[in-house]
């Protein structure tokens, strides 16, 4: 058990930098997801940490140790691959009891050990056969399987579901949860998607370009982004983000439609400065089939017209049309709606965020 | 006749075109072989009869027991042959391997400078004729005092070889997925465990391949080996079938038995290196 520490971790491939000098206390026991879209850094960061990439800059710590340049074996951690990267020429058994061999354990010592992990992942039926003759999430469930047996400080994860089909992606997902609370281990879990981050993760480290965005609980990043690309990036569908100007102390957007100006803004934004105006589509309902979280003052009723309905069962997203844009909100107790129909619509702005539009900061305090 | 009959039909008249095409094929490349393998057992008179005698009358061994009656009884010095051949053919290999693995290895997962421009130059000694080498390399050798010796040929083969095996096994690595490697090396291992353990064996089909090439090379070549060669110190099989021609007569009967003698050990390398070289082993791997 670990805990593992960036400080000012930079990587550089020749001239190119990609890693900006990020830094990230992860504790002891934590389970920690690095998001972000493709090229933001996630994988090199993680293959730092790994030993996978040699470090540029800064410092690389593990349990107080630091390791920038051990190689990765001297770090006593697990990692599980996007592609598996399962031994094609071994069994399970040999796959999952390898890194117990190359320690110089006794076959004798190893056995109980694979038969063990393979209990707790169910994979004893699947011991004598090779990576070829198992299904995707045999073998997801075999990499998982060779990473507990060696016991590791930390436990690695890169986009480990994204090879599966979407019903066991959320079923692997569950085990993994299940399985950080049972080894109660360090986990650094690398993925693009935003869904598995937020329901695996203590805290989730969202990424852009190789800075760090924002660290924060899930609640944290949800409720409260700190940039216009966290507040995009996380939540599905995604934020309602749109371009206005304060004037009058209304929110006004480029086709002059207005909407009043959330209280908690109020002391924060002057006249004629430039906004993004963010709202979930949570909080955007047809009048009768949302919650509203806030004082009913906070609620603003305006009829817009529906474009497109996409039904999930238990709710219902729906595209209208404000402000020269599309909004998506999300009806709750949902009834058959027609597009081009009009309806009245809560935008609760007492959950509305607000962002300088030319750092993409949030306004909020 | 319905549709469906007509189709049957057609596919009995193909299948059967095929196997037809198939045989013919297969004849073209056995024949000569065969055809050594007759020669081998059968007089001269009938070997050399015009219009050819297709059905053997007269079969005999002679060629054979000639061959082992030693120097001066018709035979030639064929264990010292084919022990250099052995020797030379062998040693050349592994150090082609060898050579050939490190630089396929390296081509496939290092960047370099000049890498592409590396690789082609290497390539591109293959497309020089080994005949046109023989003279240079002859005055080389016999400043070196290097010829008529095992090493001599040895070296040679083995430059001719290792472009070939390290085209070959570079893109057999290519082939491992380099996530195996750092698996294990996250696993405990060191980079050169790493290799011995997950991508030598992975990689075994094409180093197996890449080895009988080499080996085939430098057991059947014969220009290099004429001149670089003198006495029964280092004369291999190929050149050794040279012993049967005299200045009137070729004695073709037993030219085919000493190159059937050679086919054989080609033949038994193959069919033990041949059940290696699965291909596939690498699925499963990674996704898929």
């Amino acid at each position: 058990m670990a805990t593992v520490s960036l400080e000012k971790l930079v990587k550089r491939y020749g001239s190119l930098e990609v890693v900006h000098g990020i830094d990230l206390e992860v504790a002891d026991r934590e389970f920690i997801a690095l998001v972000g879209p493709s090229g933001c850094g996630k994988s090199t960061t993680l293959r730092m940490i790994a030993g996978l990439e040699p470090v540029s800059g800064g410092n690389l710590k593990i349990g107080g140790r630091v390791v920038n340049d051990l190689p990765p074996r001297a770090r006593n951690l697990a990692m599980v691959f996007q592609s598996y990267a399962l031994y094609p020429h071994m069994t399970v058994r040999e796959n999952m009891g390898f890194s117990l061999k190359i320690a110089g354990q006794k076959p004798e010592d190893i056995a109980p050990q694979v038969e063990e992990a393979a209990r707790t992942l169910d994979l004893t039926h699947l011991l004598d056969r090779r990576p070829s003759q198992l299904s995707g999430g045999q073998r997801q469930r075999v990499a998982m399987g060779r990473a507990i047996v060696r016991q590791p400080d930390v436990f690695l994860f890169d986009e480990p579901l994204s090879n599966l089909d979407a019903k066991l992606r959320t079923q692997m997902r569950v085990e993994i949860k299940k399985l950080h609370a049972k080894v109660q281990s360090t986990v650094i879990y690398v993925t693009h998607d935003q869904v598995e981050a937020m329901t695996l993760a203590d805290r989730i480290v969202i990424m852009r370009d190789g800075y760090i965005e924002q660290v924060g609980t899930p609640e944290d990043v949800f409720q409260r982004p700190k940039s216009k690309f966290v507040a995009g990036f996380i939540g599905s569908p995604p934020m309602n983000l749109k371009d206005a100007e304060i004037a009058d102390g209304q929110v006004v957007f480029a086709n002059g439609d207005r909407l009043p100006l959330p209280a908690r803004f109020r002391d924060r934004v002057t006249a004629g400065q430039k906004v993004t105006f963010g709202l979930r589509p949570d909080d955007l309902y047809p009048a009768g089939h949302g919650i509203h979280s806030g004082e009913d003052a906070d609620v603003h009723r305006q009829d817009l017209r529906v474009i497109l309905t996409e039904p999930l069962g238990n709710e219902t997203l729906v595209f209208s049309d404000y402000a020269g844009a599309e909004w998506v909100g999300r009806m709750l107790n949902p009834r058959r709606l027609s597009p081009g129909e009009a309806l009245p619509f809560c935008f609760d702005l007492s959950q509305a965020h607000l962002f300088d539009r030319e750092s993409g900061r949030t306004l909020r305090g | 006749m319905n549709e469906n009959a007509k189709a049957r039909i057609n596919g009995f008249f193909l299948s059967a075109a095929h196997k037809i095409g198939l045989f013919l094929a297969m004849t073209v490349i056995c024949l000569p072989g065969l055809w050594i393998v007759l020669a081998s057992f059968r007089p001269t008179v009938e070997i050399m009869a015009k219009p050819p005698v297709w059905i053997p009358q007269d079969l005999s061994f002679d060629a054979y027991i000639a061959m082992f009656s030693g120097v001066g009884q018709g035979g030639i010095p064929i264990i010292e042959y084919f022990r250099n051949s052995l020797i030379i053919s062998v040693t050349s290999t592994a150090i082609a391997l060898a050579i050939g693995m490190a630089g396929g290895y390296a081509f496939a997962r290092f960047r370099f400078k000049a890498k592409s421009s590396i690789f082609l130059g290497l390539m591109l000694t293959r497309t020089v004729p080994g005949i046109a080498l023989s003279l240079p390399l002859f005055f080389v050798y016999s400043k070196l005092g290097i010829i008529d010796t095992h090493f001599g040929l040895i070296t040679a083969y083995v430059a001719l070889n290792v472009p070939f095996t390290i085209w070959l096994i570079d893109g057999f690595f290519r082939q491992v997925p380099k996530d195996l490697a750092e698996a294990a090396q996250i696993d405990g291992c060191t980079r050169w465990q790493a290799f011995w353990q997950v991508e030598f064996p992975l990689a075994g089909p094409g180093i197996a391949s890449a080895g009988i090439f080499a080996f085939l090379t430098s057991w059947n070549e014969f220009a290099l080996a004429s001149q670089l060669t003198r006495s029964v110190n280092s004369k291999t099989l190929p050149v050794g079938l040279l012993d049967y021609t005299s200045e009137f007569t070729i004695d073709w009967r037993g030219m085919c038995a000493l190159a059937v003698i050679m086919i054989i050990p080609a033949l038994v390398l193959t069919f033990i290196v041949q059940k290696h070289l699965v291909s596939g082993l690498t699925s499963g791997a990674v996704k898929g």
